[in-house]
C-alpha cells in the first residue's frame, strides 16, 4: 500500500492574498491545512534601526511607513511617546484635530481591509466601492498634509499646520470634461471641514450599501460564520488587540481604557462580538466605521467653533514662524538648532500607545539624552496576530486561510518594520 | 463523388458561418464582460484601444500570440499542450447541434440534448489534464476541485435535462423550442422553473464561472488549472471559458427560454430572439461575478448533492404525476 503523506504548499510570498509578502508555508492534508508556518521578514526594512541614527523629528516620516494603510495613527504613537518623555503640552485644537485624524484613518484602514477581505473572499466589488470613498478621504490627508498617504502631518507638540480653508479640484483633462470636473468639485468649495461634513453625511448610507451586498449573503455568511473562531480566553493570552480582540467579546479599546487626546469628551461605542470568528469581526469593524464617522462630526463641529494655536509655542520642540524669524535673533537660532541638531529628550524611557485600527500600538522610547533614541521599540498589532494564524487556521480548508488572513487585517509593513 | 465533395465544401462553409461570429461574439464578450462588471464597480472598463475600447479584444490577443508559450521543465509536455485544446474543441463542437432559428442548425440530431450533454461534459477533461500536466501545486488542488465539481454537477443538470426532456418529449434541439411555442406562457420557464434555475446555476457551476471559480479560485490557487500557462496557450484555455459560457446561454434560451420565439405567440420569431436571450443569460453570468463572493469548494460539492441534486428529483417526479394527469398546457405527453 502507498504511503499517504501530506504535503506542503508554498503560499506566497508572491501570491495575490499574501497582502503583501506574506510566506506562509502550509502542511496540507488534501485541502485541509494541518499547519501554517508564517515567514515573516521580507518587508524588513530596519526601522527601528534607522530611528536611532536620526533625529527623533525626522524618525515621523518612518512611521507612516509600518502601517501603510494607516498612516497617520502609526505616527501618533510614535508622537506621543517623545511627548510623554519631554513633558510638553499639545494645545487642545491639535488634540482634536489628532482625534479626527485618527479616526479618518481608523475608516481608511477598515475600508482598506473590508475592500481587501472582500476580495480574498471573492466579492470583487467590495474592493472598489471601498476604494471610492478612501479616495475622498486620502483627499483630505493631501488637503491638510499635502500628501496622500504619508503625511508625516503629527509632531511633538501638535500637529504641522491648522486645517486648510481650501480643497485640491479636479481639473479639466483629456478624459475629465468641464461639467464632470465642476459635478466632482461641488463638495470641494468650501474648507476640508465642510468637505469632511459632507463625507460624514453621505458615509453612513454607503456602508449600508456594503452591508447590503455582505452581510446577510449567504455566500459571504458560510466564508466566514465560524471561520478563525479564538475565545476570549485565547484571544487574551496570544495577546490580541483592537478588532480581533472585541471580535472574541472582550470591551478593550485604549480610547475608553486610557483615553488619550480628547476622547473622553467625546461620545461613541465600543462594538464587540459574541462569537470571536471572521463574521464578528466583520461585523465589529463595520460597526467601527460608523462611529469613527459620528467622532469625526463631532471633532468637526468643535473645530469649527473654537480656533486656536495647534503646535506648541515651545520652540525647542516646534519651529518659530517663518515671519518670527526675520526679525528675531532667538526665533533664528531656534529654527537652526532644530533643522540641524534637532531637540534631545532627557533621559529616560516612555511607552505610549494608541488605539490603531489594527489594534494597539505603541512605541517604546529609551533615551540616553542625545538628539536620538537610543533605542526605539514598536509595537506593531499584527505581528501577534500573525503569530496565532496557524491557531486558527488549523483544520480549516486552504480557501479559510486565505479569509483568515484576511480577518486578521495583516499589513506587513509594521510586521516586518 | 461530385455530391459528397459538395457536401463536404458546404458543410465546411456551414461550420466557418457558425464559428466565425462565434469566436468574434467570444472576443467581444471578454469586452462585454469588462465593460459591465466596470460598471457595476463604479469605473467605465477598458476605452482606450479604438472607438470606446472595441479593439481591445484584438489588442489583447495579439499580446497573448507574441507572448511565448512557456512549458514547466517537469510537465508532462504533450498533456500540457494538448489540454487546452481537449477544452476548446468540444466546446466549440457542441454549436453543431445548436438551432439559432427555425431550420438555421448545422447537424439536425435527433439525439442533440445527449450530444450537447456530452460534449460539455468532455471539456472537464482539459482542466484536469492542465492541472495534471502541470506538475504544480496550485494547478494540481484545481484539477482536484474541478473533477470533484463536475461530478456533482454533471448530474444535477442531467437531471434538470430529463425534465425538459420529458415535458417536450424529445431529445431534438429544434424540437425542444418548438415544444414551446405560443408564446411567454408556453416557455419551458413557467412550468420547469426549479429546473431552469439548477441547470443555470449549474451551468455557471459548469463553466467555471464565479461564485462557482473554486477551480480558478484567484485569490486562493491563484489560476488554478492554468496556473502554468502562458501566452496563446492560457488563451485557448480562456476561449474554451468564454465559448462555454455562451453555449450555456444559448443552452438555457432553447430550452427554458423558447429559442427563437417571440413571447408573443407568431409575432416576429426569429434569431434575434434566441440572440437576445443569450445576451440576456450571459448578463446574467456577469451580474453574478460583480456580486457575490466565492464559494468554498466543499459548500460547492454540498449546494450540488444536498440541494441541487433532491430538487431535480423531486421536480421530475412532480412533472410524471402532471404529464400523467396531462395538468395544463404544458404537460401533455409530446411525441
Amino acid at each position: 500500500m502507498p504511503e499517504i503523506r501530506n504535503y506542503t504548499l508554498n503560499f506566497g510570498p508572491q501570491h495575490p492574498a499574501a497582502h503583501g509578502v506574506l510566506r506562509l508555508v502550509l502542511e496540507m492534508d488534501g485541502e485541509v491545512v494541518e499547519r501554517a508556518d508564517p515567514h515573516i521578514g521580507l518587508l524588513h526594512r530596519g526601522t527601528e534601526k534607522l530611528a536611532e541614527s536620526k533625529p527623533y523629528n525626522q524618525t515621523i516620516g518612518y512611521m507612516d511607513r509600518l502601517d501603510y494603510v494607516s498612516m497617520m495613527c502609526n505616527e501618533h504613537g510614535y508622537v506621543m511617546a517623545i511627548e510623554k518623555l519631554l513633558g510638553c503640552e499639545v494645545p487642545l485644537r491639535a488634540q482634536y484635530i489628532r482625534t479626527m485624524f485618527d479616526e479618518i484613518t481608523r475608516i481608511l484602514n477598515h475600508l482598506m481591509w473590508l475592500g481587501a477581505h472582500g476580495l480574498d473572499v471573492g466579492a470583487m466589488s467590495m474592493f472598489l466601492y471601498c476604494f471610492r470613498e478612501r479616495e475622498d478621504l486620502m483627499d483630505c490627508y493631501e488637503a491638510v498634509s499635502g500628501a496622500r498617504m504619508h503625511a508625516t502631518y503629527y509632531r511633538p507638540g501638535g500637529v504641522a499646520r491648522d486645517l486648510p480653508d481650501i480643497m485640491p479640484q479636479y481639473t479639466e483633462s483629456r478624459w475629465r470634461s468641464k461639467s464632470n470636473a465642476n459635478k466632482m468639485n461641488e463638495n470641494r468649495q468650501g474648507s476640508m471641514l465642510d468637505f469632511l461634513d459632507d463625507f460624514t453625511v453621505r458615509f453612513p448610507k454607503l456602508v449600508d450599501e456594503y452591508e447590503t451586498l455582505l452581510t446577510d449573503n449567504r455566500i459571504w455568511k458560510q466564508r466566514t460564520v465560524g471561520i478563525g473562531v479564538v475565545t476570549p480566553e485565547r484571544a487574551l493570552q496570544l495577546g490580541f488587540t483592537g478588532p480581533m480582540l472585541r471580535g472574541s467579546g472582550i470591551e478593550w479599546d485604549l480610547r475608553k481604557k486610557q483615553p488619550y487626546e480628547v476622547y473622553d469628551k467625546i461620545n461613541f461605542d465600543i462594538p464587540v462580538g459574541t462569537n470571536g470568528d471572521s463574521y464578528d469581526r466583520y461585523l465589529v469593524r463595520v460597526e467601527e466605521m460608523r462611529q469613527s464617522n459620528s467622532i469625526i462630526k463631532q471633532c468637526s463641529e468643535w473645530l469649527r467653533k473654537n480656533p486656536g494655536p495647534i503646535l506648541t509655542e515651545d520652540h525647542k520642540i516646534s519651529a518659530p514662524k517663518r515671519a518670527e524669524m526675520k526679525g528675531d535673533m532667538e526665533a533664528l537660532i531656534h529654527h537652526f538648532k532644530l533643522f540641524t541638531e534637532g531637540f534631545c529628550l532627557p533621559v529616560g524611557d516612555a511607552y505610549a500607545a494608541v488605539e490603531h485600527p489594527k489594534g494597539e500600538f505603541g512605541c517604546y522610547i529609551v533615551s540616553d539624552g542625545a538628539n536620538k533614541p537610543y533605542r526605539l521599540k514598536v509595537r506593531a498589532p499584527g505581528f501577534p496576530h500573525l503569530a496565532a494564524l496557524d491557531e486558527m487556521a488549523r483544520g480549516h480548508m486552504l480557501s479559510d486561510v486565505v479569509a483568515i488572513i484576511g480577518t486578521q487585517d495583516i499589513v506587513f509593513g509594521e510586521i516586518d518594520r | 463523388m461530385l455530391d459528397g465533395l459538395i457536401l463536404t465544401v458546404v458543410t465546411l462553409l456551414k461550420i466557418v458561418v457558425v464559428m466565425l461570429p462565434l469566436i468574434i461574439c467570444v472576443a467581444y464578450l471578454t469586452l462585454a464582460e469588462r465593460k459591465v462588471i466596470g460598471r457595476m464597480q463604479v469605473r467605465v472598463g477598458p476605452n482606450r484601444v479604438g472607438w470606446k475600447g472595441m479593439g481591445q479584444p484584438f489588442a489583447d490577443m495579439f499580446k497573448l500570440m507574441t507572448k511565448e508559450v512557456i512549458i514547466p521543465t517537469n510537465s508532462s509536455r504533450f498533456l500540457f499542450l494538448v489540454a487546452p485544446i481537449l477544452s476548446l474543441a468540444p466546446a466549440l463542437a457542441a454549436w453543431a447541434v445548436i438551432p439559432f432559428a427555425d431550420g438555421w442548425v448545422l447537424a439536425d440530431l435527433n439525439a442533440g440534448l445527449l450530444y450537447v450533454l456530452a460534449m460539455t461534459s468532455v471539456g472537464v477533461y482539459g482542466v484536469i489534464i492542465a492541472g495534471w500536466a502541470s506538475n504544480s501545486k496550485y494547478a494540481f488542488l484545481g484539477a482536484m476541485r474541478s473533477a470533484a465539481q463536475i461530478v456533482a454537477y454533471e448530474i444535477a443538470m442531467g437531471f434538470a435535462l430529463i425534465g425538459v426532456l420529458m415535458v417536450s418529449g424529445s431529445l431534438n434541439l429544434g424540437d425542444i423550442v418548438r415544444a414551446q411555442s405560443g408564446g411567454f406562457f408556453s416557455w419551458f420557464l413557467i412550468p420547469l422553473l426549479p429546473l431552469a434555475v439548477v441547470y443555470f446555476i449549474s451551468g455557471v457551476a459548469e463553466t467555471n464561472r464565479a461564485p462557482f471559480d473554486v477551480a480558478e479560485g484567484e485569490s486562493e490557487i491563484v489560476a488554478g488549472f492554468h496556473v502554468d500557462y502562458s501566452g496563446m496557450a492560457f488563451a485557448v484555455f480562456f476561449l474554451a471559458e468564454y465559448a462555454n459560457m455562451i453555449m450555456i446561454a444559448a443552452l438555457t434560451s432553447i430550452m427554458f427560454l423558447g429559442g427563437w420565439m417571440s413571447p408573443i405567440d407568431g409575432v416576429g420569431d426569429g434569431i434575434h430572439w434566441f440572440l437576445i436571450k443569450t445576451a440576456f443569460c450571459l448578463f446574467l453570468f456577469l451580474w453574478f461575478r460583480a456580486t457575490f463572493p466565492r464559494y468554498r469548494y466543499d459548500q460547492i460539492m454540498r449546494l450540488g448533492w444536498k440541494v441541487f441534486i433532491p430538487v431535480t428529483i423531486v421536480w421530475i417526479a412532480v412533472i410524471g404525476v402532471a404529464i400523467y394527469y396531462g395538468i395544463g398546457p404544458w404537460f401533455q405527453i409530446r411525441g
